[in-house]
């Protein structure tokens, strides 16, 4: 007796009969998750630029406070064109560039240094974190007045507050870091006689960097909050004081157009980051709010 | 039982080297006496022996063995390797996890030669750079020696942590349930491999097991121990002759161990 179903058996292993309809099925699949990424975000913005001229157009909102689409990308292209001839745009720029860069320095510096004595000493962790969760629950730009008055006007003020803003983050993360290598990697460098700084560096801090930089992803964001902040508030020669002025005069295309180069410039110091993350950590997969960046 | 276990200790007295490990009245407690996580545990290995330790969960058996390993005080009690109180890590102490450990940002070889980096510094871990790819050789991982262990498969990555262990030429094996991650195919394996190395060595080893079949297979003696706080009930005299295959574990002599142990085990249970 031959049967399909012995096929390189060399025995049966099927009962006849073995006439079965075909069971081909097929999972579900919504048209929203067949659209490719670029042509996703694509649509979104003409759906929400749409949404924005027809508000203008029809003056559902006073055309003062709410400029077109056009003048928008009109001033973005006179702002454009003021920094790339180097106007006194491109040296506000510059200025709020500088405050951002000591600013996230120093708050690595401080915020990795404090991390370090929480994460690793007793000392740290009961005797500072304590104060360290209190200071962080405050709003912290409610500090500026105090950077302003301590500091002056210049620069000082505002790398000052953006460095407090942004070291918390990075303590929080560093000392998160240092307690993550798990039970089994300690007790191996335990018996294995290490000291407390081979511990420290070969093993707690390589471990714990996936958290330090999500903590430095955090500082770098607050960082540029800081600065703004400050500089609101505390004038000076930076982006944050054009915009200022700019909203003073009801100049709304303006103030839009400026939002937009300090996004791009709060946009790349964060994938600077990013950047250092996925060169230094490449052994860990880094995520930006839980979803994966392209490797 | 305590009968038994002096039983046991005369019998591989007569076949076996001198003592290397000899623990006396070691316990060892938690929370100012209240919580005991080891009762009173005496014990010697002798030169080239493989024991086995078997016991519930949370017995006291890892206790046990990071006591050993200079790694958590006894309470009380004394612990001596070669003759003199282990008070800290030792260096004629190898160990294995039941995880690999291995660190994802050290290449394959890198990992193997972490114990010499961090006894010895980087220049004495860059001179053994040959041995630990003749180490790697040995168990099978050539040409993987320059991967990062996310590339490595469960076996791949116990059998870097071998090397690991063996790196330093440690005169005594302190395994912690060291291939229970693995599926047993692997497994059966690996515990022939884990015997070779021993062999070749002449090693000391203590294995830490949940499973009674591996124990039988590996040991010379196996030291049943009760729940928690543990001790030592029965010490089982393992007569099969080495080096042990796969296929003894089909032998009735095997079977008869097993049941045994197993009897003894279900016994301590039930009397807890």
């Amino acid at each position: 007796m031959t049967m399909a179903t012995e096929r390189d058996l060399g025995r049966p292993v099927t009962v006849e009969p073995a006439s079965f309809p075909e069971t081909v099925w097929t999972e579900k699949v919504t048209i929203i998750d067949l659209i490719p990424r670029s042509v996703a975000m694509i649509g979104l913005l003409v759906i929400v630029l749409t949404l924005w001229w027809s508000v203008h157009h029809f003056q559902i909102v006073s055309r003062i406070i709410l400029p077109s689409p056009q003048e928008v990308a009109a001033d973005i292209i006179f702002v454009g064109k003021n920094l790339l001839s180097g106007g006194y745009m491109l040296a506000a720029l510059w200025i709020t560039t500088k405050e951002i860069l000591f600013g996230f320095a120093i708050a690595i510096a401080i915020g990795f240094t404090l991390g370090v004595i929480v994460g690793e000493t007793s000392f740290g962790e009961r005797a500072l974190l304590p104060y360290l969760v209190a200071i962080d629950t405050m709003p912290k730009v409610a500090f500026a007045p105090l950077f302003l008055a301590w500091l002056g006007f210049g620069i000082g003020s505002k790398v000052a507050l953006a460095a407090f803003i942004a070291t918390f983050p990075i303590v929080v993360g560093t000392a998160a870091g240092l307690h993550a290598s798990d039970e089994n990697a300690r007790m191996m460098f335990k018996s294995l006689g290490a000291t407390r700084w081979q511990t420290l560096f070969q093993m707690k801090i390589p471990t714990g960097l996936p958290h330090i930089f999500t903590g430095l992803k955090i500082g770098a964001v607050g960082v540029m909050a800081g600065a703004i902040t400050a500089e609101f508030l505390g004038g000076g020669k930076g982006l944050g004081e054009l915009i200022r002025v700019a909203a003073s005069q009801l100049q709304t295309p303006r103030v839009f157009s400026l939002i937009l180069y300090l996004s791009a410039l709060g946009y790349l110091l964060f994938w600077l980051v990013v950047f250092a993350e996925r060169r230094i950590v490449f052994w860990h997969r880094s995520t930006v709010a839980g979803i994966e960046t392209r490797h | 039982m305590t009968q038994a276990v002096q039983t046991a200790i005369q019998a591989s007295a007569e076949r076996l080297g001198p003592p290397v490990y000899q623990l006396r009245n070691v316990t060892r407690s938690f929370a100012a006496g209240r919580i005991k996580a080891l009762d009173p545990v005496d014990l010697d290995l002798r030169e080239g022996s493989f024991s086995a330790v078997i016991g519930p969960s949370g017995c006291g058996k890892s206790t046990l063995l990071k006591i050993m390993a200079g790694v958590t005080p006894p309470t009380t009690g004394s612990v001596m390797l070669y003759g003199s109180p282990v008070v800290g890590p030792r260096t004629e102490i190898g160990m294995m996890y039941q995880q690999a450990t291995l660190f994802p940002w050290l290449t394959t070889i890198e990992n193997v030669l972490l114990p010499i980096k961090i006894r010895e510094g980087a220049a004495a871990a860059t001179a053994k750079r040959e041995q630990a790819q003749a180490l790697l050789d040995l168990v099978g991982l050539t040409g993987f020696e320059n991967v990062y262990p996310k590339q490595l498969s469960g076996g791949m990555a116990q059998r870097t942590s071998i090397c690991r262990m063996l790196i330093t030429e440690p005169q005594v094996l302190l395994l912690d349930e060291p291939f229970s991650a693995l599926d047993e195919l692997v497994r059966d394996f690996m515990n022939i491999e884990l015997q070779r190395i021993c062999m070749s060595r002449n090693a000391t080893a203590l294995l830490i097991t949940h499973s009674i079949p591996e124990a039988v297979l590996l040991s010379d003696t196996v030291y049943v121990m009760s729940p928690r706080p543990g001790h030592f009930v029965e010490a089982v005299d393992i007569d099969l002759p080495r080096p042990r295959t796969l296929d003894m574990m089909t032998s009735p002599e095997f079977g008869e161990y097993v049941r045994h142990i197993r009897n003894r085990l279900d016994l301590e249970a039930a009397s807890a």
